[in-house]
């Protein structure tokens, strides 16, 4: 068997330029891909037989879109590229993976956990309605399948991200009914100054928001959102404005998202050390300024480590490169460490910003309705969180779990986990960072009982 | 504080032990390291299995068994309990024997096992492998929800009256000249009876007390599937002396299928955790799928591993000790403890409050290491 | 049935409608998809419902479309199980969103 490969996991923006820098070095990489294209989920490619050019699928990004795209062909003939793969486990220095029926297990030298985001989601009553969907969803249902969720669409939460999908919804013909954002607009004017770290982007997001008023859509911040409504399928979307009145929408779709949160399942399988990230109000792994872990030879880059964007992974991707290369023994010249270093910095304080002025209102956790359901997975409701922790004391966010359910379905509390540990803290009464975080397990992903190691392989 | 008796360890054994004991109208206080049934009890596989025991194991069973039937009532709280049918299915003619032989040993005890074979086995399982020569069916074991049992148990005994301290680890523990004076994080406590009840980690309290066992620490690898609907009531699993093929499995009534069996791995005493390893997880998966092929249409989701002890003879450490009056022990359950639980907690107690047990114990005595005698047999698996 | 917003689905295309038909069933129907339609999309596009909850809380119709959330798996009548979200169609498949083929009680 070769002596082990540096396994780079994740094809979007930061996968593929830590791959470059080490194809650079004269390695040849392995790069795994949930996805069969790569591109990730921002720069995602639309299936072979769709004619739609680069500007249309995404707007002012696609010039940087089309680079990262031609970047990732020109290096797979130079990787083992290893597309429409999961990566379930790791254990014992080699990370598994499935491809159908097909199990391997690949021993690595040096891993970058390049694994991104998902749309950070506060449950309301009626979110697991047929027609709402994450904002990542609804992009997604757009650029890559050119449909929208619905004929008639309100984007709820908070974020840059709900600007940009209610624009994009918008141009490409769809019909938004609001948009409906829980941050109030004073946030942002706080967050001026942060924001203005990165002004070609802060000026991008006023445009958006500039084209949804011009094209007489109704946005409105500082709202308190309260329900869904419909019988089966979404019929309409009630929140309470700035001035505490109720506002009903009609709609028959939502997208809702209050930004994003880094995927970090893997980073906990690879025993990575976490911490709690004030900012991102998430637990996240523990990494030096370069990407590396607090396990030795594991390094992590992109919103898998910390929500910064497309543009600061594709930095962050090839700085956690250089220092795999560099723990390895390669010579690295320090200059890229500096001016890779130093280009983060501004993306990272802009992230403050957007923080800032797009908080994550974990505080409308403790204001659900008994019946609301957190897990979706499990359908475990609000109410039944809160009669765990009362009744059985459960401290903290496994406990609650192994007694209560909530987060132990196929999802593995990727998409209640924020909320659920909100609504625990709440009904204890202490910080969020208190009731901890849910730890992982492989699989990461539902594992087909019927998947084999190949014949070379055990 | 001080009390009639300490439990160290508040897994199943000890929080069953607790109840039963306030039942009895001693005064107890309950010391768990962390929180209530962390540990061995939350990993187990929940099932209520008394087939394929050590046989002289038989009479704590069936006690044990009767409990659970009555749990209800007893604690008043639901851990969903089913006394579903219990399934050992073997793959191989050579292994007919052996079942045979296991179904009329056991008779004398009172546990009355049908031998069901090949097309009988078909018409009455459907869904159980084509393959299976022979099964051994026990109706009225079934299966239990570990992740509850033990921290009922203990809001129980503490409804009955017991002091339940949580993140209490036990720093020492000292025989003074009337009372065991035991020292933990959360303060001193004082009784004239002291049990253990501290799984893997009663290897370490009974060794500084003076008796040593031979017990090694070790995670069971346990999986779950996604939900189907619930159609499969028997927990079942493969007889067989071929460790990996040892799986085991039980459908909840929400619908998932728990499984377990084949390699365990590494668990550490100091980290207090044990691993999962995912190699384990695939090499169950065979197996799996030829005891319950509809189980291919699955998926697994989740895994998961707990510190369990295993003496070197495959039996527990329980009854009073050897050489201290007024120490008692219940750990090391081999990972065959969960069906035991109540049981132990009512035996002990008994023990503890009467001197004699109306189930015989003497094989699990922790002075059979200390005789260094011929080892008995274990129990056997499935 | 047009390949165009039919009113009677969730989703609705807004461009691309020139591909290739793929025709499939859903609870013994046949419904027809384009070629490079996720299954979820072929299903949405003229339906309302993926799946159900296990736990009788409703209907489902996935939510992420990234593989992240794991709530749009479909059986097909043969008893496999597909992720909607990232599969994509392909002629003759068939999905069931009602009855699981899983064993019956004897």
């Amino acid at each position: 068997m070769a002596s082990p490969a540096v396994i780079v996991i994740g094809a979007g923006p930061a996968g593929i330029r830590a791959a470059a820098r080490l194809v650079e070095a004269g390695l040849r990489p392995v790069l795994i891909d949930e996805n069969e294209r790569s591109g990730g989920q921002i720069y995602r490619r639309q299936p072979a037989g769709f004619t739609r050019p680069a500007s249309a699928l995404y707007g002012s990004e696609a010039a940087k879109a089309v680079a990262l795209h031609a970047a990732a062909d020109a290096l797979a003939p130079r990787l083992d590229y290893r597309p429409g793969t999961l990566v379930w486990g790791i254990a014992d220095g080699a990370v598994l993976t499935q491809r159908g029926d097909r199990l391997e297990r690949l021993p690595y030298a040096a891993l970058i956990l390049c694994s991104g985001a998902t749309d950070r989601i506060m449950p309301l009553p009626g979110w697991t309605l047929p027609g709402v969907y994450s904002l990542g969803a609804a992009q997604i249902a757009l650029k890559a399948q050119a449909c929208a969720i619905g004929s008639r669409v309100v984007f709820m939460g908070t974020g840059p991200l709900l600007y940009l999908v209610a624009w994009q919804y918008v141009k490409a013909g769809a019909t938004v009914a609001a948009v409906l954002d829980t941050s109030p607009s004073r946030r942002r004017v706080l967050a001026a100054a942060a924001l203005a770290a990165r002004p070609a982007v802060l000026a991008q997001g006023l445009r958006y928001l500039a084209g949804l008023r011009r094209a007489g859509i109704p946005v409105l911040t500082g709202v308190t959102p309260l329900r869904i409504e419909g019988h089966g399928r979404v019929a309409g979307v009630v929140v309470s404005d700035r001035a505490g009145r109720e506002r009903r929408v009609e709609a028959d779709a939502v997208g809702l998202g209050y930004g994003l949160r880094s995927e970090t399942q893997l980073a906990d399988l690879a025993k990575a050390r976490f911490g709690f990230d004030a900012v991102a109000r998430q637990w996240l792994p523990e990494t030096d300024a370069d990407g590396r872990s607090s396990v030795p030879l594991v390094y992590l880059a992109g919103d898998g480590a910390v929500v910064r964007g497309a543009d600061a992974a594709e930095l962050a991707g090839r700085l956690a490169a250089c220092a795999a290369l560099r723990d390895l023994g390669h010579a690295v010249p320090e200059e890229e460490f500096s001016r890779l270093r130093a280009a983060l910095r501004p993306m990272s304080r802009f992230r403050q910003g957007l923080e800032n002025g797009f908080p994550w209102p974990g505080h409308l956790a403790a204001m659900l309705p008994n019946e609301t359901i957190i897990c979706r997975c499990e359908a475990i409701t609000a109410g039944a969180i809160r009669r765990t922790v009362a009744e059985t004391g459960a401290p903290e966010m496994n406990r609650a779990k192994s007694l209560g359910r909530v987060g132990m379905g196929r999802c593995q509390g990727r998409i209640c986990g924020l909320a659920a540990a909100e609504v625990i803290a709440a009904a204890r009464g202490v910080p969020v960072e208190e009731v901890g975080q849910l730890r992982g397990a492989a699989p990461i992903k539902p594992l087909p009982l019927t998947a084999e190691l190949g014949p070379d392989e055990g | 504080m001080k009390a009639d008796v300490i439990i160290v360890g508040g897994g199943l054994m000890g929080s069953a032990t607790a109840f039963f004991l306030r039942r009895r109208g001693l005064s107890v206080i309950l010391l768990e390291r962390d929180l209530v049934g962390q540990a061995a009890t939350v990993a187990s596989f929940g099932n209520i299995r008394r087939q394929g025991r050590f046989l002289p194991q038989l009479p704590l069973a069936n006690l044990s068994r009767d409990l659970w039937g009555r749990v209800p009532e007893l604690i008043g709280e639901d851990v969903e309990f089913l006394a579903s049918g219990h399934l050992r299915v073997c793959f191989r003619d050579a292994e007919i024997g052996r079942m045979e032989q296991y179904a009329r040993d056991c008779a004398p005890y009172g546990l009355k096992l049908e031998l069901i074979s090949r097309n009988a086995l078909r018409d009455r399982f459907p869904y159980l492998s084509p393959e299976a020569v022979m099964a051994s069916y026990s109706p009225l074991d079934g299966h239990a929800n570990p992740r509850l049992a033990a921290p009922a148990f203990a809001r129980a005994a503490r409804r009955e009256g017991a002091v339940v301290v949580e993140h209490a680890e036990v720093v020492g523990i000292a025989r003074g000249a009337e009372d065991f004076v035991v020292e933990t994080r959360a303060g001193t406590f004082r009784a004239p009876m002291v049990q253990v009840s501290a799984g893997a980690w009663g290897q370490r309290l009974s060794a500084a007390l003076g008796e040593d066992v031979p017990l090694t620490p070790a995670g069971p690898q346990m999986g779950v599937t996604e939900p189907a609907p619930y159609r499969i009531p028997e927990v079942m699993g493969i007889h067989t002396d071929v460790t990996e093929e040892g799986v085991y499995l039980r459908q909840v009534q929400r619908g998932n299928i728990v499984f377990g069996g084949g390699r365990r791995d590494a668990a550490s005493l100091d980290t207090k955790r044990a691993t999962l390893n995912p190699l384990n997880t695939m090499a169950q998966m065979p197996h799996l799928r030829r005891l319950l092929p509809a189980m291919a249409q699955l998926r697994v989701i989740r895994t998961w591993s707990g510190v369990e002890g295993y003496l070197r003879d495959d039996i527990p450490v329980m009854g009073p000790s050897g050489v201290t009056p007024g120490l008692f022990y219940a750990f090391g359950f081999c990972g065959h403890g969960f069906q035991l639980g109540p049981g132990v907690g009512a035996t002990m107690a008994e023990l503890i409050a009467t001197g004699r047990t109306s189930v015989p114990i003497e094989p699990f005595h922790i002075g059979r290491f200390a005789a260094a005698s011929s080892t008995p047999p274990g129990p056997q698996r499935g | 049935m047009s390949a165009s917003g039919h009113e009677a689905g969730l989703f609705r295309r807004l461009a691309e409608t020139g591909r290739r038909p793929v025709r499939l069933w859903v609870d013994g129907q046949p419904i027809e998809a384009l070629e490079g339609d996720t299954l979820m999309v072929a299903l949405l596009t003229q339906g309302l419902v993926l799946r159900h909850s296990e736990f009788g809380d409703g209907a489902r119709a996935g939510f992420c479309m990234m593989g992240a959330c794991q709530d749009c798996w479909v059986w097909t009548e043969q008893g496999g199980r597909l992720r909607a979200c990232s599969t994509t169609v392909i002629e003759s498949l068939r999905i069931v969103t009602r009855e699981v083929p899983w064993p019956a009680l004897p």
